[in-house]
Order: structure tokens, then sequence, then C-alpha cells
């Protein structure tokens, strides 16, 4: 799926109603790949940037449990947890 | 499953990340930003200035779906241009809108029949013009302590403008309205990456989406929609917040059912009885909470900003004021830390949805630090908050605006 993107992504970049979405870098830890992954499909990933370093375990447990059930995001519950992890361990408080 | 052209969008950032181009922060920055001290950590240094198409450079808080707010300079003056007026979206799925094949269907369970309007349909319907403003229902957001997630708002999601359009009760009139139509329904051509997330669709109380200043907005300050602020047409639901202002309109539907979808409910909720709100939208209330209504009182001091250096002397504090709707009636400066206020002079009055300019002449004596403060006041007596009412998503945030600058 990912080399599906990638040869997709050359496409794109003319469309003159895309932004010029520049790459938004997280803080390299383990569980990162999963997060790329499963969450920049819908999402920039600046929303998790941007939403730290305030929100505690349950905050961020809260927000990857809304992403599933309230925004249907094709997660599996293994992949959640390493994401949850991640968050709260690189933009948790 | 995820859409192609969700996927598409969203491939963008990784091919590129796997290019090797890839941008320091520093180098994305396209110039300095003076974003609020009280913004969370996270929010301050991800915000980068950022030019969309058909923009200015504006305040990028999050690229897709894109959520850009107008910097401070442009609310120097009641009516905010097109071009640097605020982005704001829900969803990441953004088609451009051919508007020889687009059109809006009117119709639903409440209606007595079904219409449908083109672009020109619109324009041949009588037309009628406002300046409103239009305001993200979690402007300041990232201002809240403690702070509440959502996109993290400064002061800028908001813009007035003159919006032309049709009325429309005037399209509501061609399907007719049964005596059950409780709530008017609205969609536009946005949707979501993956089918399963929530279709953004948004309600209105009939007897809101019957007042003579709703309309369908073709025409933004005199000249077409920008795409990002809804072409070729847009809602327009003066002195309520922008979570109502549905851009790219394709439905209306009258209900006989009050809408239960998540944009409606758990979304854009406020705690019952903490607002002094008039308007209300009873079919949605619940035993705890009630949908965003109209915007509340505010105000901003846009000159000077907080931080500039100004000469000792006389300067003019200036700034906007803007209601739901009932019209500002007075706005205060005061430079003494809210000891004592003095009564700024109203600019000229676009209309009681509108932004109002004010202005207050003010002596600066002594070199250092100095502390001025606005509040605003409606013709129904309704005034700006001195301490924060907090709720959970972040709405209504109208603390008496503070700034800060040095004499010399």
């Amino acid at each position: 799926m990912r080399a599906l993107i990638i040869a997709l992504a050359a496409a794109t970049i003319a469309l003159p109603s895309a932004a010029e979405e520049r790459p938004v870098e997280l803080k390299k830890a383990p569980g990162l790949d999963k997060v790329e992954g499963n969450c920049s499909g819908c999402h920039s990933l600046d929303y998790i940037a941007m939403n730290s370093p305030f929100p505690n375990a349950a905050l961020w447990d809260a927000e990857v449990a809304k992403m599933i059930k309230a925004f249907g995001a094709p997660v599996s519950d293994a992949d959640a947890k390493v994401i949850a992890d991640y968050l709260k361990a690189n933009y948790g408080s | 499953m995820l859409t192609r052209r969700g996927l598409i969008t969203s491939g963008a950032g990784l091919a590129l990340a796997g290019s090797g181009l890839r941008l320091a922060p520093s180098e994305a920055a396209a110039g300095p930003l003076d974003l609020p001290a009280a913004l969370p950590e996270g929010a301050r240094s991800n915000a980068v200035l950022d030019a969309l198409p058909g923009k200015k450079p504006l305040i990028k808080l999050s690229y897709r779906p894109p959520n850009y707010e107008t910097p401070l300079e442009y609310f120097r003056t009641a009516i905010t241009p097109n071009d640097a007026f605020f982005v704001r979206y829900h969803l990441s799925n953004i088609p451009e809108v051919d508007v020889r094949t687009w059109k809006i269907a009117v119709g639903g369970e409440g209606a007595n029949g079904q219409a449908e309007f083109t672009l020109d349909d619109l324009k041949q319907l009588p037309s009628a013009e406002l300046a409103a403003v239009n305001l993200c229902s979690g402007n300041r957001r990232g201002l809240f302590q403690p702070h509440v997630p959502g996109v993290e708002w400064g002061y800028g999601a908001m813009g007035c403008a003159r919006w032309k359009g049709a009325r429309l009760k005037d399209l509501l009139d061609k399907v007719g309205l049964k005596k059950e139509a409780i709530e008017i329904l609205f969609d536009g051509a946005d949707s979501g990456v993956s089918d399963k997330t929530p279709d953004f669709v948004k309600s209105i109380p009939t007897w809101k989406a019957v007042e003579d200043t709703t309309l369908v907005a073709y025409e933004m300050n005199g000249a077409p929609l920008p795409h990002l602020n809804g072409f070729p047409a847009r809602l327009i639901v003066p002195g309520w917040t922008g979570t109502y202002w549905m851009k790219h309109l394709t439905t209306i539907k009258a209900l006989t059912k009050p809408e239960a979808s998540f944009w409606m409910n758990p979304a854009y909720r406020i705690p019952l009885g903490k607002f002094p709100l008039v308007a209300r939208f009873t079919s949605q209330e619940t035993a705890v909470n009630t949908p965003i209504t109209e915007i509340v009182v505010n105000s901003l001091i846009t000159d000077p900003l907080d931080g500039a250096n100004v000469r000792m002397g006389p300067i003019t504090v200036g700034g906007i004021a803007w209601d739901g709707g009932y019209g500002i009636s007075s706005v205060e400066v005061s430079s003494d830390g809210g000891k004592t206020w003095m009564a700024a002079t109203l600019g000229e009055d676009l209309g009681r949805f509108a932004f109002r300019t004010f202005s207050y002449d003010l002596l600066a004596k002594a070199a250092g630090k100095q502390t001025v403060m606005a509040r605003a006041t409606n013709k129904i007596g309704q005034t700006q908050t001195s301490e924060l009412i907090h709720n959970p998503a972040g709405y209504h945030h109208n603390v008496v605006h503070s700034v800060t600058f040095n004499v010399a």
C-alpha cells in the first residue's frame, strides 16, 4: 500500500487545488511507523504536534479511540495500542 | 475503505519524505510568527506562515484538512480581504467544484416538493447583501487553560465579509415547507477520506433558516467565493458561529425529526446554562447540553500588537468588536489593569452582524511596558467576561483582550 501511495503521489503535486503539504516530522521513537501508517491517511500529522504536550495518558487514549470509533479509522487493536503508547511517551504530559 | 483521492492527497508528504526533500521546520517557515504565548507549546512550534492556492500567507495550524488562521494585521479594518480570510475544514477531501455541473438539491421529508438550483438559478432569485462575521466556534481554543484538544486556534479563525446571494427562504419557498419541518439540514461537497467517517452535515432550526438574513451566498466582497471559502456557494448564517456556514453547498433538506448525526451531537455542543445566550436551538437541546448557536460579544485589540515597540507620546489604540447580531453599543478601554474604563470611539457601522472598528487615543507617558485592555458591550447589555468560561470543546472564548507593548 505504501508503494501505491508513493506512486499516486506524483500525480497530485500538480493539482492546483491541493495544498503544498510539507512533510511533518514527528519525534523518531518506537511506534512512529504505526502513527505514520495509520494516521496520515486521513489527516496531516501536525494535528499531533499541535495538540501537545498537554494531553495526559487518558486524553491520548480517548483521542485514539475517537479516531477509530467516531471517525471510522481502520486501525487494528494492536496498532491502536502502539499509537497511543507513542503519543503518551512523546507528546504527552 | 479509504478512497483513492484520500490516498493521493495523503501520499504527498510521504513521497517527499521518501525522496529526501525534507525541510527542516525553520526552512518551512515563511516568516516570523508572533503567536500568543498561551497557546500549547506544540501549536506554537508547529505553526508556520504558508500560502494556500489563491491566498496570502496565513498561519498554518494543520495542512490536511487545511486549517489556517488570519494574522492579526488584517483585523485593523472591518472587512477582511478574501485572500486573507481564514480557512477551516473538518474533512480532507475537498473537490474543486465544476460550476457547469454543480447544483443544489432542495427537498427532504419536511418539504412538499423538490427542486434543483444551478448557480445561474441562484442568481435569478432576488439578491441580498450584508456584512457579517464568520467566526469559527473554536476561535481562541488554544488560549484555554487548561488546554482542550482540537484545532488550537489563536485569535484569527474569523473574518468579516460582504456576502451576496439568494435568501435561503426563497429556495425553501420553491419547494414549500410542511408545518412539521423543524430543522433544515445542509451538506457540502467535501467528504472524509474513509467512507466510515461521518460526512460533515449540519442543521439549523427552521425559524433561523427562514430569516431574511440567512443567505446562500455566491459572492464575497464583490467577487466569487474563493475555493477554500466555499465556492461556488455557501450558507451564511449571520450571528451564528461558522460551523453552520456550510461551504460548497450541495444539499438542503427539510427535516421533520432532529438531525442526530455526529456533527450535531456530540460535536459542537456547549453545556446548558453556562453562557448568556438568547438564540436557542430547542429541538437539539438535551438535559445537559445544547448546540452552539450565536456568537458571544467580543473584541480584539489590533493596534498596537502585543509586544510591539511604540514611541512615547500620543498613540491610538485600535481594534474591532462584534457580537451575535444585536449590535455593538460600546467599547471601553482600560490602561490601568481594569480599574477604570474609558469609552472608545466606534468606527463606521456596517450593520449589526459586522465587525465594528474602535479607537482610543492614549498618551504613553512613561518608558517601559504598558498594558491596555478592551471590553465590548452589545445593545442588549451583554459584555465580555473577565474569567474564562471553561467548556470541554473550547468554544466561546470572550475573555477581555489585553495587549502589552513597550514604550520607548
